[in-house]
C-alpha cells in the first residue's frame, strides 16, 4: 500500500495546513470521488444497456482532472478529449447532466445532440470535448490568443493523451503557442496506451510529451499524475506563468487507466500484473490515506463518500426517469439563426 | 465611385471591417509584413498593427484551430489559407470542427469566423495549386460558402461574411485578383445567400461562379450577336446559403438551364442546382439541363493544356448553341 512517504512531492513534515491546506485538500478529495463514482456508475449503466454509443472512462486518472480543476479560477477554460467526462465533472458540471448525455436523454448536457465524446458546458468553462485526436490543441491556442488580445487574465487548459503527441496538430500548436507566448497549458495524460498499443512502441522518445518540450523552448516537466497534490502544485506554477504573460507550459502527467480504452475494450493487451500494480497507486486510495495521515477524521472522509454517492444515485434515478430527446431538436442549431436552412 | 482591382477590394474589405470592429483580427502565412503572396493584404499590418494582423508559422491546422478558438471566445477572426488546395491539410477544422461545434453543443458554442483562400485555376501552377475546392466545403452542413466574381462583391460579401455569426469559407479566385471593377465609395455590405442576375435574357439561364462569371458573360454576348440567343446570366455568388429562388424564377422564364463550373465534374455545385431544378421546375424545362465543367481530371500545369480543360467562352457558346438546336 502506498504511504505518504512514497509521495516525493510532499515535503517531509508538511501538515494539512501546508501550501495546499485543509479546505483545498478536502475539495481535491471530493472531486476525485465524484469522478470515480460517476464514471463507475456510467460503466454499470453501460452493462445495463442504459449508456448508449461509446464511452471512454478516466477511472484511475482522476488526480489529473481534480488537480488541474482545483487550480483553475472561474473563467479559465478547459478543452477536453472524448475521454472528457472527468474534466467536465471536475469543473462542477452536475453529474445528472453528464450521465443524462451518456444515456442520451433529454436532460443531458447537450440533450443527446453531442454524446459522451463531446461534453460541453460553456457556463462552466468547458469549451468542448474533441474526438479528433489533436484538434483541440490549436483551438485552445485560439482561445488563449483572445485572452492575450483582450488583456483578459483567463488561461486555456488543454487535456490530451500520450498518443496525441504524435499527430501534427500537437506540434503545430506547441510551436504556435510558444512563438506567440500564449496563456495556454497543455496537459498530457500519459496513461501508457493509445487505444490498445503501448505508446512506447510507436514513439521515439521515452516521455512522449516532455521529451519534445525542448523543441519548442519549453521546460521538460513530468509529474506523478496519480497524486492530486503533485498535479495541483505543478498546475499552479503553470497558471502563474500563463497569467504573468510568460507563455505556455507542457506538462506530462504519468497515470494509468483502470478500465479499457472505451466501453467495448476488455484490455487484454496489458501485461499480467500491470493493472494490479497501478491499482496499488490508485489516486483515490493515495489521497484518502494522506487525509488520514494528516489527521482528517475517518467520519469526515466517509461523509464525503456518502454525500457523493447520494448525488450519483439521485442523478441516476433522474436520468432513468428522463424522457428521450424530442425530434424537433434534430434540425436546431445547425446555423446561428437556430435552424438548418441552406437555401431559400 | 472608383475603379478597383479585385485584389485591392480584398484589402479594402478587410480594412473596412477591422476599422468598424476591434474584435476583427487577421492571421495567416506571410500576410502581415509581406502583405500576402497575392499582395491581397498589403498595408493592413501597417494600418492595424502587429496585434491585429499576424504572421503565422506554416501551420495550417494551427491557423484554423486558432481562428476557431478565438471565434468561440468572442473575437471575429479572418484567417487566410494561402491556396485553397491546402484545405486538405487542415480539413478537420472545415469538416469536423467549425461546422459541428454549435450543433454538438446544442447551441452553446458559436464559431463566427471567415476563412479566406486563393482558389481556382489559370496561373499554370499545376494540380496542387489550382483547384476549385468550393465543393469540398459546400457538402458540409454548418458551413457557409461564398465565391465573389467582382471587386464590389468582394467587399460586400466579405463584410457580410465577417458580420455573419456562422463560419464562412470565402473563396477568392486567383485569376481574378488583377481584374478591375467600379466600386462605390463608403461602406459596402452585401447579403450572403443572394445570387445576382448580371444579364437578363429570355432564351436560356446560365448559372456561373467566380472566374466562370466573366466567361459566361462573354459567351452571352457572342450567343446574342452571332446566334440570336438571349441568355440570362446568374452569378450564384453564395453556394451556402443558396439562392434557389432566383435560379428557379429564371428557369421559369427561359425554360433552359446551363451551369458553368470550374470544378472537376463529379459532385460539382451545378449538379445540386440541376437536381433542385429537376425536382421543383421540371415542367418549366424545354430541354435537359446541361453542365459545362472541367473534365474529371487533376489539372495540368502547361498553359495550353490548362486552357483547354477549363470551360471557356467558346465552349459555353458551342454547348448552348447546340443544345438549343441553332
Ligand atoms: C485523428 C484521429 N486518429 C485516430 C483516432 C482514433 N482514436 C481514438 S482514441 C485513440 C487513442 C488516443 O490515445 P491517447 O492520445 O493516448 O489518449 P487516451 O485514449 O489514452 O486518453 C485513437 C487512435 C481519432 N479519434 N482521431
Ligand atoms: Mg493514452
Amino acid at each position: 500500500m502506498a504511504t505518504i512517504k512514497d509521495r516525493a512531492s510532499v515535503p517531509a513534515g508538511s501538515g494539512l495546513n501546508d501550501d495546499i491546506g485543509e479546505a483545498k485538500r478536502l475539495e481535491l478529495y471530493r472531486t476525485q470521488v465524484v469522478l470515480r463514482e460517476a464514471e463507475q456508475r456510467a460503466y454499470d449503466l453501460f452493462l445495463q444497456n442504459l449508456v448508449k454509443g461509446t464511452s471512454h472512462l478516466s477511472l484511475g486518472q482522476e488526480a489529473v482532472a481534480a488537480g488541474f480543476a482545483g487550480a483553475m479560477q472561474k473563467g479559465d477554460l478547459s478543452f477536453c478529449t472524448y475521454r472528457g467526462h472527468a474534466h467536465t465533472l471536475a469543473r462542477g458540471v452536475p453529474v445528472e447532466k453528464v450521465l443524462g448525455e451518456l444515456m442520451q436523454r433529454d436532460n443531458g448536457l447537450m440533450r443527446g445532440k453531442g454524446g459522451s465524446m463531446h461534453l460541453t458546458s460553456v457556463e462552466h468553462g468547458v469549451m468542448g470535448s474533441y474526438a479528433i485526436i489533436g484538434a483541440h490543441l490549436p483551438i485552445a491556442c485560439g482561445a488563449a490568443w483572445r485572452a492575450q488580445y483582450k488583456g483578459a487574465k483567463d488561461v486555456s487548459v488543454c487535456f490530451f493523451g500520450d498518443g496525441t503527441t504524435n499527430i501534427g496538430a500537437f506540434h503545430e500548436a506547441l510551436n504556435f503557442a510558444a512563438v506567440w507566448k500564449l496563456p495556454v497549458i497543455f496537459v498530457c495524460e500519459n496513461n501508457l496506451y493509445m487505444e490498445y498499443t503501448p505508446i512506447s512502441e510507436v514513439t521515439a522518445v521515452e516521455h512522449p510529451a516532455a521529451d519534445r518540450a525542448a523543441s519548442y523552448g519549453l521546460e521538460r516537466i513530468v509529474v506523478d499524475g496519480n497524486d492530486a497534490d503533485a498535479v495541483y502544485r505543478i498546475a499552479q506554477t503553470a497558471f502563474t506563468k500563463a497569467r504573468a504573460g510568460k507563455g505556455p507550459s507542457l506538462i506530462e502527467c504519468m497515470t494509468y487507466r483502470h478500465s479499457g480504452h472505451s466501453r467495448a475494450d476488455p484490455a487484454k493487451y496489458r501485461p499480467e500484473g500491470e493493472l494490479e500494480r497501478w491499482k496499488l497507486r490508485d489516486p483515490i486510495k493515495i489521497y484518502r490515506e494522506r487525509l488520514l495521515q494528516f489527521g482528517v477524521a475517518e467520519t469526515v472522509i466517509k461523509g464525503i463518500d456518502n454525500e457523493v454517492r447520494k448525488i450519483v444515485d439521485d442523478a441516476t434515478e433522474a436520468c432513468k426517469a428522463a424522457p428521450n430527446p424530442p425530434f424537433d431538436i434534430i434540425t436546431t442549431d445547425v446555423y446561428a439563426d437556430g435552424g438548418w436552412a441552406w437555401r431559400n | 465611385m472608383a475603379e478597383l482591382t479585385y485584389r485591392d477590394a480584398v484589402i479594402r474589405g478587410i480594412a473596412q471591417e477591422m476599422t468598424r470592429d476591434p474584435d476583427v483580427v487577421f492571421l495567416g502565412e506571410d500576410v502581415a509584413k509581406a502583405g500576402g503572396v497575392f499582395k491581397a493584404t498589403v498595408g493592413l499590418y501597417e494600418q492595424f498593427g502587429p496585434l491585429r494582423v499576424r504572421d503565422t508559422p506554416i501551420s495550417e491546422q494551427a491557423i484554423m484551430g486558432a481562428a476557431m478558438g478565438a471565434a468561440m471566445t468572442g473575437l471575429k477572426p479572418i484567417a487566410e489559407i494561402m491556396f485553397s488546395d491546402f484545405f486538405a491539410v487542415c480539413f478537420d477544422y472545415i469538416a469536423n470542427e467549425f461546422p459541428k461545434s454549435r450543433y454538438m453543443s446544442n447551441g452553446q458554442v458559436k464559431c463566427p469566423l471567415v476563412i479566406r483562400t486563393g482558389n481556382g485555376a489559370g496561373s499554370r501552377f499545376g494540380a496542387q495549386h489550382s483547384q476549385s475546392v468550393e465543393n469540398w466545403c459546400m457538402m458540409i452542413p454548418g458551413l457557409k460558402v461564398v465565391a465573389p466574381s467582382s471587386p464590389v462583391d468582394v467587399i460586400g460579401l466579405l463584410a457580410a461574411a465577417v458580420r455573419d455569426p456562422d463560419p464562412v469559407i470565402f473563396c477568392e479566385h486567383k485569376s481574378l485578383y488583377a481584374t478591375k471593377g467600379e466600386v462605390p465609395d463608403g461602406e459596402i455590405v452585401d447579403q450572403l445567400g443572394t445570387a445576382k442576375i448580371l444579364r437578363p435574357g429570355k432564351d436560356a439561364t446560365i448559372v456561373a461562379l467566380a472566374l466562370m462569371v466573366p466567361r459566361a458573360l462573354e459567351a452571352a454576348e457572342k450567343l446574342k450577336a452571332e446566334h440570336g440567343i438571349d441568355c440570362e446570366i446568374i452569378d450564384v455568388r453564395s453556394l451556402v446559403p443558396l439562392d434557389t429562388q432566383t435560379i428557379l424564377g429564371s428557369v421559369a422564364k427561359t425554360h433552359r438551364l446551363f451551369s458553368v463550373e470550374e470544378n472537376p465534374r463529379l459532385c460539382g455545385w451545378g449538379a445540386e442546382i440541376v437536381s433542385i431544378v429537376a425536382d421543383e421546375a421540371f415542367y418549366d424545362l424545354d430541354g435537359p439541363p446541361v453542365r459545362i465543367t472541367t473534365p474529371h481530371i487533376p489539372l495540368p500545369a502547361a498553359d495550353i493544356l490548362e486552357d483547354v480543360v477549363l470551360p471557356t467562352p467558346g465552349r459555353i457558346v458551342d454547348t448552348v448553341r447546340r443544345s438549343l438546336g441553332s
